[in-house]
């Protein structure tokens, strides 16, 4: 058996869809689902004699997303013309960045599973437009839907260092959470709002020798799930084909390949990189874009906390686990509605829980975001103060969370309501216990001669207090009262 | 009536002396008379011309304002989108495409109440000096019908020229609107790329194309670039009324300006036929007398302007061209076995030769390995004649030169000799590269009787300086009065 060890190298190409309302060079609207070819005009038809005239809003957006990937914004950039015959691209030619993007040499930090962050290279990022799609459902002929055709993409190109599936995974994820938490993409997988692209080759040694296999690029993964198995299923691939032909990287032997998700294997496309000519020069009908401080500063003002930021905040000024840190800080949604009820006085921990147990489960069986309930945040701060003073116990909170939700109605109201508010009245409530003991001698007896059932018949007349108080008992102060009279 | 220039008509309308109906019907008489021998429109819009005529009359009969063109018969190259008729650009890829929009300077003329007669004939996507490369018909010269009217803007040229309108809008890139305009004896203005909306105006070499007038007096042109000139905020590429104010090309037209010098290129100019040269010489002797100084200025990137437009001009079609695929609009193969011939077939079938050859030119210059070589190169040569027109202005108000080194060829002559078309746009070409503005006016007739022009041009966004300067000349003389002797006239 020979010595063979090898490491993984990955480098991704994602496209990010901006959330604009209009399209990178025209009005039309950016719109999922609507009718094929319902959202056109002639600028995004490619129609003899149009102009793009430029959506600053995307570039605006596009910015931003440089500046939280740390990238150097360049204060000019300009447009090119990538030119390329498709049906489903009017133009022929695609409206993009070629040799001064936007920005560039940025990184973006991942969290590991093991803990701790790993900063990943951003070569470049820079906006684009769309193309439209192909239909091929109507038999001998192919449709095509231009709906899309313009939407403005976000093209982000990293570096390869990352050594794993989960790695990549980790950076997809983390992305998706910062243009969420930005604002400036819905990042809706099912939608195609993120498309992935990435290039994977080894570096194997082999019997004190480094070989690096060929490098593959995976075309077009629209999903997490996807996109990590494509790259664990590439590397056992290219290892096990390393260890049969020894083929190593030569230039123009990359290959282009394509995943097929239900057999979970990548396919072949093109085998060598073919030389691929796009003719790029800049485009004459746009003027180049120069930023100014003002406009920067402008749109750097516009930058928030961002999510790992954030998570590793909650963690450490919260004590959170990293965990439940991680759940609020998913969607930007959840993440500032949570600092809003800390905000307003509550115990980070206490609402932590109450929003990741109760809110986050009645949001997603409705399918929307905690902000979108009904609950304010002070609302759900007054609950959190309620169960901090015992008024209701942590049990109640969830029914009284679930019922503000359904009536609107704020959570001291409905605790009288439902007459969840908590007993601890000492002097009351001793007056049931020596009721319940009375009427169990059996259990009783069982908790003061000790042996294992004696946890059991304490149990059982516990339950019996909180039965008698239809729940509204302090189950702590009962507890007390049970252990002074047991003991 | 059709004595009269556009300004006359339009004025004598405004007044309620002359009914914009007859001045209308008089054009389409005259159409029906002569377009058959000149062949100058591609397309007619008699209809709605008769009725837009007859609503400015009836408008100005109940005291209405009415905009600054109204009730003048104008005709629109053939490359401008509009709503009404074909826009062909005298392709037969697109003989039967409707825009879906009207061009701005379209817009703008319509909403100035202009009454559009028609779309006029031109080369094949703009591309050609003699009108020879239309795919859909033969315009000829007014001045001699077996010469040509020059091009691209030919159709145009020869519209105004035989007065199948009063004014007309053309398309420079190269010298499309001067050099038709010289051939056929009438004013054409190019302005200042961004002076004027491209929007709508179908792409051949986006970086250089400009729209602007031929006319049959400088004043005429100046009232119609009253009319276009300005910011659209649909052409990223016009400019800001910030940066470059538009004024009023007409108020000051009939101020003299006083002192100024006129730049000569003499072993440029040298180039040309003797009789143009002639023409040239006594032209400089009327400025002259009219009290400007004649100063030599050096641009010694000029022998480099037909190279590197030939390179830019090319590029930017084979990529504005790419559209044209047989996909969405246009011609479509009857046959294709997949779509790789659709578009191969569509475009062999449709495309007429010198497109063709231009899209190969200009794909060649973008592949990779030959950019540096050719299209990085032609840019450079392109900003070191901007820098020759900067370095010349600093000397001198306008620069002086033939239009063309001859005037109008013969039909056939030079259409299979591509370098001689291509050299008869020598002295056009640099106003395109570098942007600024550039003028012909008739200044004279070889012994054919063929008219020459005399080519003036100026700073970037300085029209009004360039108008006013050609007006000096055409009030001393009598050129731009001369008319071509039609058959059956």
């Amino acid at each position: 058996m020979t010595n063979v060890q090898y490491k993984v190298i990955v480098g991704l190409e994602i496209h990010v869809q901006l959330c604009t309302k209009s399209k990178m060079f025209c009005s039309c609207a950016v719109e999922f689902g609507a009718a094929p070819n319902s959202r056109v005009c002639p600028v995004c038809l490619g129609m003899p004699g149009v102009l793009p005239v430029m959506n600053r809003q995307a570039f605006e957006y596009a910015v931003l997303v440089g500046l939280a990937l740390d990238c150097r914004i360049p204060m000019f950039t300009k447009w090119d013309r990538k030119s390329y015959y498709y049906p489903d691209l009017p133009k022929n030619y695609q409206i993009s960045q070629y040799d001064l993007p936007l920005a560039a040499n940025g990184f973006l930090e991942i969290p590991l599973e093991s803990g701790g962050g790993k900063k990943i290279g951003i070569i470049r990022a820079h906006l684009e437009e769309d193309a439209g799609k192909n239909l091929h459902t109507a038999g001998n002929f192919s449709q095509v839907d231009l709906n899309r055709t313009g939407t403005p993409l976000l093209e982000i190109v990293t570096e390869p260092d990352m050594n794993s599936g989960a790695e990549v995974r980790a950076l997809a994820t983390e992305l998706q959470r910062i243009v969420r938490f930005l604002g400036v993409s819905e990042a809706d997988m099912q939608k195609g709002h993120m498309r992935f692209e990435p290039n994977i080759n080894l570096i194997i040694t082999k019997d004190g020798a480094e070989y690096r296999t060929p490098i593959a690029e995976i075309k077009n993964l629209n999903s997490f799930r996807a996109l990590e198995r494509s790259v664990n299923y590439e590397v056992r691939r290219q290892l096990d084909e390393f260890l049969e032909t020894g083929q190593v990287m030569e230039m123009g032997n990359k290959t282009t390949r394509g995943w097929d998700d239900e057999q979970e294997v990548s396919v072949l496309q093109r085998e060598k990189e073919e030389a691929h000519d796009y003719r790029y020069f800049p485009e004459p009908d746009l003027v180049p874009v120069e930023l100014t401080p003002e406009w920067l500063q402008q749109i750097r003002s516009r930058l928030c906390e961002l999510p790992l930021q954030k998570q590793m905040r909650y963690v450490e000024q919260y004590k959170l686990s990293d965990y439940d840190a991680g759940v609020l800080t998913a969607e930007l949604s959840t993440a500032e509605f949570f600092d809003e009820v800390v905000r307003d006085g509550a115990e980070p921990k206490r609402v932590c829980n109450l929003l990741t147990q109760t809110g986050l489960k009645i949001a997603n069986e409705k399918g929307c975001t905690i902000n979108n309930l009904g609950v304010t945040p002070e609302g759900i701060a007054h609950l959190a103060r309620m169960v901090e003073a015992d008024t209701v116990s942590s049990s109640s909170s969830v029914s009284i969370f679930e019922v503000m939700v359904e009536t609107g109605k704020g959570p001291e109201v409905l605790a009288e309501e439902l007459n969840l508010i908590q007993k601890s009245d000492a002097g009351e409530l001793e007056r049931i216990v020596d009721q319940v003991l009375a009427e169990n001698p059996g259990a009783v007896e069982d908790v003061t001669g000790g042996g294992k059932k004696s946890k059991k018949a304490r149990g059982f007349l516990l339950g019996q207090v909180m039965q008698k108080t239809r729940g509204q008992a302090n189950p702590k102060v009962v507890s007390d009262i049970l252990d002074k009279k047991l003991d | 009536m059709e004595q009269l220039s556009a300004k006359e008509l339009r004025d004598g309308i405004a007044a309620g002396r002359i009914s914009s109906l007859e001045a209308t019907r008089a054009v389409f008489e005259r159409i029906r008379r002569f377009e058959p021998t000149i062949g100058a429109y591609l397309s007619t819009c008699q209809d709605m011309a008769l009725e837009r005529a007859a609503d400015v009359d009836g408008r100005i009969a109940s005291g209405k304002t009415v905009g600054p063109l109204a009730g003048v018969p104008v005709a629109v190259k053939d490359n401008m989108c509009t709503t009404f008729g074909a826009t062909t650009c005298a392709s037969k890829i697109l003989a039967n495409f409707h825009a879906p929009y009207n061009a701005t300077a379209v817009e703008r003329l319509l909403a100035a109440d202009a009454v559009i007669v028609g779309k006029a004939n031109m080369d094949e996507f703009a591309m050609g000096s003699s009108t020879e490369n239309s795919g859909l018909k033969q315009t000829v010269n007014p001045w001699d019908t077996t010469r040509v009217p020059g091009g691209s803007s030919g159709g145009s040229a020869a519209a105004v020229a035989a007065r199948l309108c009063f004014a007309a809008l053309g398309s420079d890139t190269g010298g499309s609107i001067r050099q038709p305009a010289s051939f056929c004896g009438v004013v054409g203005l190019k302005p200042t790329y961004g002076r004027v909306s491209r929007y709508g105006l179908v792409a051949y070499g986006s970086s250089l194309d400009q729209i602007g007038p031929l006319a049959r007096t400088v004043e005429d042109a100046a009232l119609m670039m009253n009319i276009i000139a300005g910011h659209d905020p649909a052409d990223s590429t016009s400019v800001d009324e910030a940066t470059a104010p538009v004024c009023d090309y007409l108020q000051k037209l009939d101020e003299p300006i006083k002192p100024f010098r006129i730049g000569v290129v003499p072993q440029f100019a040298a180039g040309a036929d003797e009789q143009v040269q002639k023409a040239l010489s006594e032209a400089m002797e009327i400025y002259k007398k009219l009290g400007a100084e004649i100063t030599e200025v050096e641009m010694r990137h000029l022998d480099y302007a037909i190279a590197a437009y030939y390179v830019i001009a090319t590029a930017e079609a084979s990529s504005n061209l790419a559209r044209y695929d047989g996909v969405h609009y246009g011609h479509r193969t009857a046959n294709p076995n997949d779509y790789v011939e659709v578009y191969s077939k569509s475009r062999a079938e449709a495309f007429g030769q010198e497109v063709k050859r231009r899209i190969m030119l200009g794909t060649y210059a973008l592949s990779s390995g030959y950019y540096d070589a050719y299209y990085l190169k032609a840019l450079k040569v392109r900003n070191l004649i901007r820098s020759d027109f900067s370095a010349a202005f600093e000397k001198c108000d306008c620069i002086m030169m033939p239009v063309a080194p001859t005037t109008a060829f013969k039909i056939g002559e030079k259409v299979n000799d591509p370098l001689q078309m291509y050299l008869s746009d020598i002295y056009t070409i640099a106003a395109n590269l570098a942007g600024v503005p550039g003028i012909s006016i008739p200044c004279g007739s070889d012994d054919r009787d063929l008219p020459i022009g005399l080519q003036i041009m100026t700073p970037t966004f300085a029209e009004d300086k360039l108008l006013r300067i050609a007006r000096m000349y055409e009030k001393e003389t009598d050129w731009h009065k001369k008319e071509p002797r039609l058959a059956n006239d």
